[in-house]
């Protein structure tokens, strides 16, 4: 127990940053996804490209080296100077947002084109359209693939304590090595994550009961 | 003038031409059913007019306004004309005096207040008014298409456009709806309606249009289309129908 109780300080430091990071590359991801789904639904060919190319990009390659191309790789240009922690929420927001946008993509399809047809013959325009109607409706059939993802994008962030963020993995790290109790420490530390997705869960069950389609 | 007039209209859809001619004049206050069978085009015609397709050629002017001209504001033009569905298209997640009142907040910038005034009016009249705060999915067919209606005349509409209205319906929920179409027919609504009711063409029409392959094959009054019908094509759909 000695062990835990000297380590807690840090793993609780750590458990800070891995929530920072996790909220905000999720806000991150969520805008690009929401902005590259449009995209991909886009009539313009060009603007579909984009999308495409993007989310390919991403699904296509590691997020490992993801990481590295963004921290280490655009880090080597002159004009761009990211901190590790920018680069952490960076790669994890871009990574989730291609997943996001395949999942807005697929919800935003799954409307009926009638809801579409009945906005605008009102005199909608498509933007309110797809405000008031559309995404609405999408965002709750979205909600537990979306929840998937989240949890995909937490664990996610464990692989930035590679490039020395002291997140709840590093810390996990630099306590195993102060007190040599690997087994307790990293049993903890997973305690830990799995109490952070199950509580995310609970929010995501909360939300689907509260936007329940009548 | 003519409220609606339809020159030379086509649609295709890639390679498969559904309107190949259409010309039409309809007047404010009358109501034109336009009948025929299945895949003749009746239901594109009719869409054609709020441009929910788009127009491949010819033109459609609707109160002056030639719609097929690329620099009008269509969002406009769609305000002064109500559309009915088949398949009542409400929208789910709002309740149904959420889903009259949505297009005169949002579109209109019509206040709350009033917009829900006058939203609890128009359920009245289509006999809805204790359903204001149920959702859509907990209504009758006959009752969503009775919202249906309420929702599209909440934007004060000057023409009012019916797709096949009655045609997901149970059969004894079909009365309700036509009941109420023919009191919007009777206040002087300019209606078209597309719709496999022959009762109702024939007793609420002013004009009927029959559409086969892509044309009008035969347009008249009621009486006279029903009773007399001059082209084959005609002879035989009604021959099937009536």
């Amino acid at each position: 127990m000695d062990a835990i109780s000297k380590a807690m300080p840090y793993l609780l430091e750590g458990l800070q940053v891995t929530v920072y990071i996790f909220i905000a590359s999720l806000i991150l991801g969520l805008i690009i996804g929401l902005i590259m789904a449009l995209l991909r639904l886009s009539p313009v060919k060009p603007l579909n490209w984009i999308a495409k190319i993007y989310i390919d990009a991403i699904r296509g390659t590691p997020i490992l080296v993801q990481l590295f191309f963004i921290y280490f790789g655009l880090n080597s240009f002159e004009w761009i100077s990211m901190d590790k922690t920018t680069a952490g929420i960076v790669t994890v927001g871009l990574n989730a947002g291609a997943y996001f946008a395949e999942i807005i993509r697929a919800g935003i399809q799954s409307i009926d084109k009638g809801q579409t047809e009945a906005a605008r013959s009102l005199g909608l325009t498509g933007s309110q359209n797809m405000r008031f109607i559309v995404l609405p409706q999408a965002v709750r059939r979205m909600l537990p693939t979306f929840t998937n993802q989240a949890i995909i994008s937490l664990k996610d962030t464990s692989l930035l304590s590679i490039i020395g963020i002291a997140d709840l993995t590093q810390q996990g790290e630099v306590a195993t090595s102060a007190t040599f109790e690997a087994f307790k420490i990293w049993f903890v530390v997973g305690v830990i994550y799995f109490i952070l997705i199950y509580l995310l869960s609970l929010l995501a069950n909360f939300l689907e009961r509260r936007f329940e389609l009548r | 003038m003519s409220i609606i007039q339809v020159s030379n209209l086509k649609k295709s859809f890639g390679t498969l031409e559904v309107l190949k001619d259409i010309n039409a004049e309809i007047q404010e206050k009358e109501v034109v059913c336009v009948i025929g069978p299945s895949g003749s085009g009746k239901s594109t015609f009719l869409r054609c007019l709020n441009k929910l397709e788009d127009i491949t050629d010819g033109q459609v002017i609707i109160r002056g306004q030639d719609i097929t001209d690329p620099k009008i504001n269509i969002n406009k033009v769609r305000q002064d004309i109500g559309m009915v569905f088949q398949s009542f298209n409400l929208f789910p997640h709002m309740t149904v005096l959420e889903n009259v009142t949505l297009a005169p907040i949002k579109v209109r910038s019509v206040s709350k207040a009033v917009s829900n005034e006058k939203g609890m009016e128009l359920l009245a009249k289509v006999g809805l008014k204790e359903k204001a705060n149920s959702y859509p999915g907990e209504l009758s067919g006959g009752q969503k298409q009775r919202v249906a209606i309420a929702r599209a005349l909440a934007m004060n509409p000057k023409i009012m456009l019916f797709d096949e209205p009655t045609s997901a319906l149970d059969p004894e929920m079909v009365g309700e709806v036509l009941e109420v179409m023919k009191q919007l027919a009777q206040e002087g609504m300019t209606m078209v309606v597309v719709t496999h009711e022959m009762g109702f063409a024939r007793e609420v029409g002013d004009r009927v249009l029959f559409m086969d392959g892509g044309y009008i094959v035969e347009e008249n009054v009621p009486s006279e289309l029903f009773g007399n019908p001059q082209h084959d094509r005609t002879k035989s759909f009604l021959s099937k129908v009536l």
